[in-house]
């Protein structure tokens, strides 16, 4: 019997079953006398509903709609508002919508039923694009088709700076939706046993459903169990969107009272689910006669859909990221969330990071150009150091290694040779980038919203990890069975986590925000020290809830403060060839280095950072994802293009120790950090090659094409 | 309605039933093994990957008329093989496995390349799973997995 210690190379402990095919995702369980759903959608962005006429039902299929939704209950899901539909009803918002869902034992015979039903629409005028939305052409949201905005400033005020400036740099940067894509799609199933609604779920957050799901019944939460099973990837795409699965579910077992399985097809995850939110950046830059920055007024601008879900803090998210990993003498930035009548846009990791980030890489790329600067070199003038403002005016409380992070990765790929040797506009370019992504939730909502806790169980010598953080591929079931391990001293096989059953946990949260390791594995860490100590009073609970350290003020209502707490930092580097007739792209090399903390576990962060880097070349190079009159064109596996094995050469990537203080053993966040500059770096390179500057991404090939044609 | 024989496993079967049903329903409703997954349904992802005759096949754009006669192995048969549970092993020393719902598929894949390229290069092995996606690794602890189970596996294919 061993301890496992952070530093020893461990094997995950979910390898073996995932590997063997014993794992039991949702499609490869089954209950009892079970039925299956399928959803009717609405086809049309937006009209009301006239009609809905069904096809005769055989004996034991039905239709479950609005109309079922239990006395004292509501047609809403409650995720972060309760804006979100449960069932469209009288009208429809976008396409996809979920009209009802048909129930039965035969999946064929659903299939069949859906196709012959009939709903008649009065069609109403749409809007489908941010362009649409702002010069209303129908009003669909408030006034103004602004479904939330925000906006902060931080240093000299930035109309006067402006006013001053020796010239003004305007730029405009869009980003596509991207799909989440995770291997296994999006499934629920939902039973009724011993006089509770049992949900089971691929899903990141447990507890986010059963809130959602108690306000469609009218029902105590407590009265809902959310099992989450074995998930076959989320990126958050399963954050808030089993809310949308599950709502219809409970309604329709509340009626039939036998376990329904909703398992969606590629083709319905792609087309319906929600997406990462599409986006524009405006900039505008003053500078000096030298290209010194004086200032900067940022817009932006996210397409949220016909619902919020989590787009307000996606928005916030984006607006506190816009300015980078800078400090400008001044700076200001509103962010717009644009209501269409588009699928809603929700979680994807990053969440409205990447956006704005992407954007004020490309925006220093271009300036530093224009003045003869080298990007590295220019960006690194204005890197924020400890205890300088940020956009929030908070300040950034942890020491900054981005310039040590600089030198480990323009050694490791000869940048400063490659960048004098690849003359702009020869077919091969280099480009750098620089990100942070801020851990946790914002500000002191960790203590003030999310009230994170965490129970570790002693009996005999084994010990339970029970919180409702969850498992979705990212290595949480290993990392915290190893924190415990080494803290109390014990053999990892006598540490115990299971999938998170909402009726034995207690809540810790969602699994989002990059927070789960950082926030609840540093509640695991304190707990396992409290139980070290106190190991020889037989069995016993510890449970430990999240205290906000003192000194660091938020405000959510004016967005001031301290907004993170401790940020992960990166630093990227991308070489490329262009092909001059054909304009395809062929990555030489990437190199990366992270200031994730201190790993817990080399392996598993070598393989987010290996993820994280695939999934923003994939955004910047391959994914598009096109939606027309609200209506998405890429719906298959085959249109909608993910980076295969052949896409992307082998990674260089270093780390540099920095321990946060608050975290396990000096972790920090690190799952979306990695996602948020290599999108930024490749197009760096890709302009060099080609020697035109860029505005948008993705930008495959023939996109490409476009710029160099362009006059 | 018709039966169709062949081995599933290295045992003989015969399903009874319609000849156009996928055989990664066949697979996975029939024979009850789950560890063939689908991801796509189109044959475009891999997860469903599994051994026809030595050579891998998605098996959901297979119908399951057309394999009478042949050899299918899924990851259930392969697990239990001496070169099943070295590249296993080596995904789990290595790093491969993330989420996990491609990675039978990307065991079958292994095994397809190993069985006729016992010693092969990071390019070979980029090219043998080219045509099962990840979403989460990125595939370079896939490849330095596959190396690993090679090297580590010498001998044996």
């Amino acid at each position: 019997m061993a301890v496992t210690h952070i530093t020893d190379k461990m094997k995950r402990v979910d390898a073996y079953e995932k590997a063997r095919g014993e794992a039991k995702y949702l499609c490869d369980f089954h209950l009892p006398g079970m039925l299956y759903a399928r959803m009717v959608r609405s086809t049309i962005p937006r009209g009301n509903i006239l009609s809905i006429n069904l096809p005769e039902l055989p004996d034991g299929y039905y239709f479950i709609s609005a109309k079922d939704i239990p006395e004292g209950g509501k047609n809403a899901l409650h995720m972060i508002a309760e804006d979100y539909r449960c069932f469209a009803d009288g009208d429809v918002k976008f396409i996809g919508e979920t009209i009802g869902i048909l129930v039965g034992s035969d999946r064929g015979v659903l299939y069949e039923l859906e196709k012959m039903v009939e709903v008649t629409y009065e069609e109403l005028p749409a809007v489908t694009t941010i362009d649409d939305a702002l010069e209303k052409k129908a009003i669909i949201s408030g006034e103004d088709n602004i479904m939330c905005k925000l906006e902060c400033e931080m240093g000299e005020n930035v109309d006067e700076v402006l006013s001053k400036a020796d010239s003004i740099i305007e730029e405009t940067f869009e980003t596509g939706y991207q799909e989440h894509v995770h291997l296994e799609t999006n499934s629920v199933a939902c039973a009724y046993e011993d006089g509770k609604f049992v949900i089971y779920a691929s899903a990141q957050c447990p507890f986010y459903i059963r809130t959602s799901i108690a306000c469609t019944m009218g029902i105590k939460s407590d009265d809902i169990i959310v099992r989450q099973m074995t998930t076959g990837g989320a990126f958050g795409g399963k954050e808030h969107f089993p809310d949308v699965i599950a709502g219809p579910l409970i309604v329709a077992c509340n009626k039939i009272r036998k376990p329904i399985f909703m398992i969606f097809d590629r083709e319905e995850d792609m087309e319906f689910s929600v997406k990462r939110h599409p986006s524009r950046t405006v900039f505008r830059t003053g500078l000096d006669k030298d290209g010194n920055i004086l200032g900067t007024d940022i817009k932006i601008y996210y397409n949220v859909g016909a619902y919020l879900t989590s787009s307000y803090v996606v928005l916030q998210r984006g607006v506190f990221h816009s300015t980078g990993v800078y400090r400008f003498p001044g700076a200001r930035a509103w962010g717009f969330g644009v209501a269409t009548n588009c699928f809603p846009t929700c979680a994807f990791r990053g969440f409205g990071a990447p956006q704005t980030l992407y954007a004020i890489e490309m925006h220093l790329d271009h300036i530093a150009r224009k003045f003869g600067y080298d990007p590295a070199e220019y960006k690194k003038k204005y890197f924020l150091k400890q205890g300088e403002e940020t956009i929030t005016q908070g300040h950034i409380v942890e020491k900054v290694m981005l310039e040590e992070m600089m030198k480990q990765i323009t050694d490791a790929s000869d940048y400063y040779r490659k960048v004098k040797e690849y003359a702009i506009g020869s077919g091969k370019g280099i480009g750098i980038s620089f990100y942070n992504h801020g851990g946790a939730f914002t500000g002191n909502g960790e203590q003030a919203i999310i009230k994170a806790k965490l129970k570790l169980k002693k009996e005999g010598e084994k010990v339970s990890i029970l919180c409702g953080s969850t498992e979705m591929g990212q290595g949480f079931r290993s990392i915290m069975r190893k924190i415990v391990s080494d803290t109390v001293g014990i053999d990892i096989d006598n540490v115990f986590y299971d999938n998170p059953d909402t009726s034995k946990v207690v809540d810790s949260g969602p699994t989002a925000a990059s927070r789960s390791t950082m926030v609840v594995g540093f509640l695991c860490e304190k707990a396992a020290k409290e139980m070290k100590e106190r190991w020889n009073e037989g069995d016993f609970e510890v449970i430990k809830q999240y205290e906000h350290p003192e000194g660091h003020p938020w405000d959510q209502t004016t967005f001031r403060g301290d907004a993170y707490l401790g940020y992960g930092w990166g630093a990227c580097v991308v070489e490329v060839e262009v092909d001059k007739l054909t304009k395809e792209v062929t990555t030489k090399g990437i190199w990366s280095s992270h200031d994730i903390g201190r790993p817990i576990d080399e392996l598993i962060v070598h393989g987010q950072v290996n993820g994280g880097i695939i999934q923003s070349l994939g955004y910047a190079a391959l994914e598009k994802l096109e939606c027309k009159d609200g209506r998405f064109k890429q719906r298959s596996i085959s249109s909608y293009i993910i980076p295969t094995s052949m896409d992307f050469p082998h990674q260089e990537y270093f780390f540099v120790d920095n321990p946060y203080p608050w975290g396990p053993y000096g972790a920090k966040g690190m799952g979306e950090l990695v996602f948020n500059g290599a999108d930024s770096a490749y197009m760096g390179a890709v302009e060099r090659a080609i020697g035109r500057d860029t505005f948008k991404i993705p930008m495959p090939p023939e996109d490409i094409q476009g710029v160099v044609d362009r006059k | 309605m018709s039966k169709i024989e062949f081995t599933l496993n290295g045992k003989n079967v015969v399903y009874d039933g319609d000849p156009l049903r996928r055989l990664v329903d066949v697979l996975r409703e029939g024979f009850q093994l789950t560890g063939t997954k689908e991801g796509c349904g189109e044959g475009e992802c891999g997860a469903c990957s599994v051994l026809k005759n030595g050579k891998l096949v998605t098996s959901c754009i297979i119908p399951v008329g057309s394999v009478g006669g042949d050899e299918i192995v899924t990851i259930e048969g392969l697990r239990e093989t001496e070169q099943g549970k070295c590249i296993i092993d080596s995904f789990a020393e290595g790093g491969a496995v993330q989420c996990g719902f491609c990675i039978p598929g990307m065991v079958m894949a292994s095994q397809a390349l190993l069985l006729t390229n016992p010693h092969p290069t990071e390019d070979d092995i980029r090219v043998a799973i080219s045509g099962n996606l990840c979403r989460c690794t990125g595939y370079d602890l896939i490849v330095e997995s596959i190396l690993l189970a090679s090297r580590k596996g010498e001998g044996l294919w």
